[in-house]
């Protein structure tokens, strides 16, 4: 192992190895900073920007912030919990998130998210989209009206699947997930429904058919727990911890 | 809570484009209600038979804004209550009724009361005794201030009688986990 280096994050050292990103060396050191677009099986993205934190009196993005030896940085303070409560209350704004029909309701991240940061509503005036479902596919259902513009299904296709199956098209408010087919239809295209892309995507867009709803009101994943916690489960490891863990 | 007060506080609610789930929701804080009413008085509420809103100090809206009455309902709780408050997803965003916002609203009208294949007469009313609707449903800020959200669809009981029993102990609202939900 490389030599052991440390951060200062909210106060308390933080250690991390070079290469790590704040966010990861954070979420590996069990210490949870809010975040969205980030999955630790991917490359950091930065769009969602409710990772950002303070330092050296800028705001960053914490996903893509190289871990320093000796960096202060400050993430659990009212400022930076403001600031992503905005952020988020953005993103609900700007889309259909009509969570009382939604199948991936207790199981979505931006829901959870605005649990943890104690949203009540949306805060600006909702912009209502009007992208039509694709509902071409046999297995799989698209309702473009939930799209956070995580990418992650955009990465997974492209890194996991090796498939390329969506993207992100258009400038501005306009930018929205497409299907990459001729005819635009994700009927046309090779997807299937255990591939990653599927599995990755935090909201309510790509949706399985015939198996909404099949989990009891308590039992969903973010009834049982708050995303906060969930998010550490999920973060990898530095392999003495692993190591630790595995042994218990 | 404590000793009963003098001056109750009055308490106002209305459902605009609404379920009544909401107000079912209220009632099922149960016999809690038993314990709130030495503190509240109702004013208009689908639970009396007043028939105009007076002054108050706490509105309840359930339901967003999907036609002409419900404008002028909201906004006379608006003016006489010093609290607003939107009770549930509909009154905070609209909720599933604004899932019509991205249909034509003549076409609806028409596919209800005219195209509907069991209707032998059909027809779109056109009584000026009824309401027109809007052509988009609205979340209630979007029409007046709100100073509290109560999210949820609908809101739990148990949310509604810490929102309620904050405010009379005079602090200010906090729901905490658990307590906020959208679904």
């Amino acid at each position: 192992m490389s030599e052991r280096q440390e951060f200062l994050l909210d106060g308390e050292e933080v250690p991390f190895i070079p290469g790590q990103t704040v966010l990861q060396a954070a979420l590996s050191a069990g210490r949870y900073i809010p975040h969205l677009c980030y999955h630790p099986e991917f490359k950091p993205h930065g769009s969602c920007k409710v990772c950002t934190v303070k330092s050296g009196g800028r705001t960053h993005a914490s996903c893509t912030l190289p871990a320093r030896a000796g960096l202060e940085v400050d993430s659990a303070t009212e400022e930076m919990n403001q600031l992503r409560r905005t952020l988020v209350q953005m993103l609900f704004a700007e889309g259909n998130h009509f969570c009382p029909s939604c199948e991936k309701s207790g199981n979505c991240a931006l829901q959870a998210l605005g649990y943890d940061l104690g949203l009540t509503h949306a805060g600006f005036r909702h912009f209502f989209p009007d992208r039509p479902v694709d509902a071409s596919h046999p297995s799989l259902l698209l309702d473009f009206n939930r799209c956070i513009l995580c990418e992650l299904c955009v990465r997974a296709s492209a890194e996991v699947d090796g498939k390329n199956i969506f993207s992100l098209s258009g400038r501005g408010i306009g930018k929205h997930l497409i299907v990459n087919a001729a005819s635009g239809r994700l009927a046309d295209t090779g997807i299937a429904a255990t591939d990653k892309s599927v599995a990755v995507c935090p909201v309510g867009v790509i949706l399985k058919k015939r198996v909404g709803f099949a989990v009891p009101i308590g039992k969903r994943r973010y009834d049982e727990r708050p995303i906060s916690a969930q998010a550490l489960e999920d973060a990898p490891r530095p392999p003495a911890a692993t190591a630790i863990q595995e042994t218990q | 809570m404590s000793e009963p007060v003098e001056k109750k506080l009055r308490l106002a609610t209305t459902s605009l484009a609404g379920c009544f789930g909401c107000h079912m929701s209220f009632l099922d804080i149960d016999e809690r209600l038993l314990e709130l009413l030495p503190f509240i008085e109702f004013d208009r509420t689908p639970l009396t038979d007043i028939k105009h809103c007076g002054p108050c100090d706490i509105g309840l809206v359930e339901g967003g804004v999907c036609n002409a009455e419900n404008v002028h309902v909201l906004r006379e709780f608006r003016k006489n209550c010093k609290l607003l408050v939107a009770l549930g997803a509909c009154a905070a965003t609209g909720g599933l009724p604004a899932q019509r916002n991205h249909l034509d609203l003549a076409d609806c009208l028409q596919e209800v009361y005219v195209t509907e294949a069991s209707l032998s007469r059909g027809g779109i009313p056109n009584d000026p005794e009824l309401p027109l609707p809007l052509d988009k449903v609205h979340p209630i800020h979007e029409v007046v201030k709100v100073d509290y959200f109560v999210p949820g669809c609908p809101p739990s009981g148990d949310a509604i009688w810490k929102f309620l029993t904050d405010l009379l102990a005079g602090r200010s609202p906090k729901l905490g986990h658990g307590l906020i939900s959208y679904d």
